[in-house]
């Protein structure tokens, strides 16, 4: 199956709100060798201004990649998840993610280009708080491989 | 706290090295929801074309960034940070190991101030991550709030 060309432009919209627990930020932080104590203790999240643990730069890519998934897994879109390999990420925060912040992503698909028999998609997650309060925008690339490739 | 004064374009901010195994990529599976089995998996990662089980790229991401919290005192001071990823990480499983206690692939990070936004205060950091001697990561760039 190839990848259905008319998928760019598509959106796809928020859907249940992710809520970040302090176990998730400890756990995530712990798993990408993430030291700074403000991912593990109210004090030293407190001390650089954070109400709750502060999650590291790249927490995002939870959210994000839920939100992708409701394309990848889109039996219209013709993508077979285990040809993917990601190309590019990019994270613009536009408020540092905290415990407690209940967030909802909505995917936008920026561009879809043909490579052989594959295809490079570019996708955008605009990531908010429930409130609407703008909180990172991610942009990531996944290179779906042709059957050849 | 950095004083976005004295910072020239072109200097080290430092080096660091991490250290990824085949736990490591299992335990970040489970702490991003990222369960593709090319990164836990030696038979499916072959069988897809790969040379084995490869670390998750956003693993490497996400490790890497950890020389610029660092250096920056406070994480969510990276207002921005991206990357390619242009080769894979493998991870060996050697023979004879347990696969939490083996050291794993080396990951090699150095930064550079790549460029200096003296309006907005901000500070583009551009990392280095190397693999033996090969760059897996290309445009890892991080810009720090100052």
């Amino acid at each position: 199956m190839s990848i259905n060309p008319e998928l760019a432009g598509r959106v796809y919209p928020a859907q249940e709100p992710y809520v970040v627990g302090r176990e998730k930020i400890r756990e995530f932080a712990t798993a990408v060798k993430a030291t700074h104590r403000a991912h593990f203790d109210l004090d030293a999240a407190a001390s650089l201004g954070h109400d709750d643990l502060l999650a590291p730069p790249t927490f995002a890519i939870i959210v994000a990649q839920r939100a992708d998934a409701l394309l990848v897994n889109d039996p219209d879109s013709g993508i077979d998840f285990s040809r993917v390999v990601h190309a590019d990420q990019r994270f613009t925060h536009h408020r540092p993610i905290i415990a407690g912040d209940e967030l909802v992503a909505t995917l936008h698909v920026d561009t879809v280009r043909a490579m052989g028999s594959g295809a490079m998609i570019s996708t955008r997650a605009e990531i908010a708080t429930v409130a609407g309060e703008p909180v990172a925008t991610t942009v990531s690339s996944i290179l779906v491989r042709g059957e050849d490739q | 706290m950095i004083d976005f004064d004295t910072l020239e374009k072109g200097q080290q901010i430092g080096s660091t090295t991490v250290y990824v195994n085949r736990a490591d990529l299992v335990r970040y599976a489970g702490a991003s929801g990222d369960f593709n089995p090319i990164h836990f998996n030696e038979r499916f990662a072959t069988e897809v074309g790969l040379p084995g089980v490869i670390a998750h790229g956003m693993f490497t991401m996400g490790a890497a960034v950890q020389l610029v919290s660092d250096w920056v005192g406070d994480p969510s001071a990276v207002i921005d940070y991206q990357t390619r990823f242009t080769k894979p990480v493998p991870v060996d499983d050697p023979a004879g190991s347990n696969p939490s206690e083996t050291p794993g692939t080396a990951i090699e990070i150095t930064g550079a101030i790549g460029a200096l936004d003296a309006e907005a205060r901000t500070a583009r950091v551009d990392l280095s991550v190397l693999v033996a001697g090969t760059k897996v990561l290309v445009k890892a760039q991080a810009v720090v709030q100052l």
